[in-house]
């Protein structure tokens, strides 16, 4: 924390200081530190906006003489209420007055032995003890996408300096929640450990979207790979493949790659990819020549089907 | 957390060798830095209530050790306490209520229950 100064000492008076004093002060102060007159200099800003705030303060007699008796603060703000000492004292803060060698009861055990106890759930004596599952943890973890496709191992922190590689079943959505077995508070008096509950955040991929168990993409693809077909490189979840575009194929043609979608063991899923004709430079001259001519000559209505409006 | 100036400014009542000495004995355990000392809210609050306990209740610097202990003491099993409530509360219904009949009743506590 800044150290505030008191308004007199922004100013430079004493406590005593009469009315006139504090205003031939502050008079003198506001032009040497007037921001306007200072422009190269942005902490008079600061300095500019104290002396005015300190000379608020005192120039208001009754304000001043609140300050005095310290019913308000330099800011011109009523003094906040007290806190009071047991409002820390049983939070964590209080155990800076924890008794030196008193009881640090860290665990159970501890705290059985403080009270001459026989801690006997851990043993679990008979029908005496009495044993409890451990609490569930809950975490959130953020899978990127391909990770959720084909699936892998993502570590996550359970607390500081703990960690935990969570295996990725391929195919897990957004949403969904992994129980992890036993990883989870520990459990009382010999009861079962709790478990990790963590719920999955998929990103989003910039290429790839998903429907189900497969993956769509758009493929670019240009007016001649369209026309008279190509061979072209598409990427996939698990890396690029070579797929062919058969001659003639329109914007909207699906062609399906089997087996490339959300790669589960069984049935994995397909990627869909929907072709996308673009034409490209499309001042190009000798195309425009060309279809002058060709146009005329082949009559099609692409809107032929369309219901009208 | 406010230094030692400023608390001094703000605690009109607090005399700078009162609160030199209150830290020598540690009674009031402020964070050291850079030659002078740092106090977080809850120093600030216990010195408040010493300030209390020293002039209101007019109890002298030799009586003030004991009362810092027990009420350190009634604190850190508060503090303890309230551990072991919290893990109370987390658990499931049915262990509450294994707890709940295990609990012996309080020697008295008859009489005032309704």
């Amino acid at each position: 924390m800044a150290t505030t100064q008191t308004p007199y000492q922004v100013l430079g008076v004493k406590p005593d200081a009469s009315a006139d004093e504090i205003r031939k002060v502050y008079r003198k102060l506001a032009k040497e530190f007037h921001p306007d007159l200072n422009p190269g200099k942005p902490e008079a800003e600061a300095r500019f906006k104290s002396i005015s705030a300190a000379y608020d303060l005192l120039s208001d007699a009754e304000k001043r003489a609140r300050y005095d008796r310290g019913e308000i603060d330099e800011s011109g703000a009523e003094r906040p209420q007290r806190n009071y000492y047991r409002g820390y004292a049983e939070g964590a803060e209080g155990r800076r007055y924890q008794p030196e060698g008193e009881m640090n009861l860290s665990d159970l055990e501890d705290l059985f032995a403080a009270f001459g106890s026989a801690g006997r759930g851990r043993r679990g004596q008979g029908s005496e003890g009495f044993r409890a599952r451990g609490a569930d943890r809950h975490f959130t973890l953020t899978v990127d996408f391909l990770t959720a496709a084909i699936g892998g191992k993502q570590r996550l922190s359970l607390a500081p300096e703990e960690w935990l590689d969570v295996t990725i079943p391929p195919g897990i959505e957004d949403g969904q929640v992994l129980r992890l077995r036993g990883k989870g508070g520990p459990g009382f008096g010999g009861g079962a450990a709790g478990d990790a509950l963590i719920e999955v955040h998929v990103e989003a991929h910039p290429l790839f979207r998903r429907d189900g168990d497969n993956i769509l993409l758009e493929l670019p693809i240009s007016l001649a790979e369209a026309v008279l077909g190509a061979r072209v490189s598409v990427p996939t979840v698990t890396g690029p493949v070579t797929m062919s575009i058969p001659k003639g194929s329109d914007t909207g043609r699906q062609l399906r790659l089997r087996g490339k979608g959300i790669q589960k063991k069984k049935n994995p899923g397909d990627e869909i990819v929907t072709l996308k004709v673009f034409i490209g430079d499309s001042s190009d001259p000798e195309l425009a020549e060309f279809l002058e001519k060709w146009g005329p000559r082949h009559p099609f209505d692409p809107r032929q089907g369309m219901p009208s409006a | 957390m406010i230094a030692l100036e400023d608390l001094l400014k703000r605690l009109k009542e607090l005399d700078r060798r009162e609160l030199t000495r209150w830290v020598e004995n540690r009674w009031v355990l402020p964070e050291r830095r850079d030659e002078t000392w740092i106090f977080h809210e809850v120093d600030v609050a216990r010195i408040e209530l010493i300030l209390e306990i020293r002039h209101e209740f007019a109890i002298d610097e030799e009586a003030l050790p004991l009362v810092l202990g027990l009420l350190d003491q009634v604190y850190d099993l508060r503090r303890q306490l309230r551990r072991m409530c919290d893990a109370l509360a987390a658990q499931p219904p049915e262990v509450q209520a294994i707890i709940r009949e295990a609990l012996p009743p309080l020697v008295g506590a008859e009489a005032t229950q309704d």
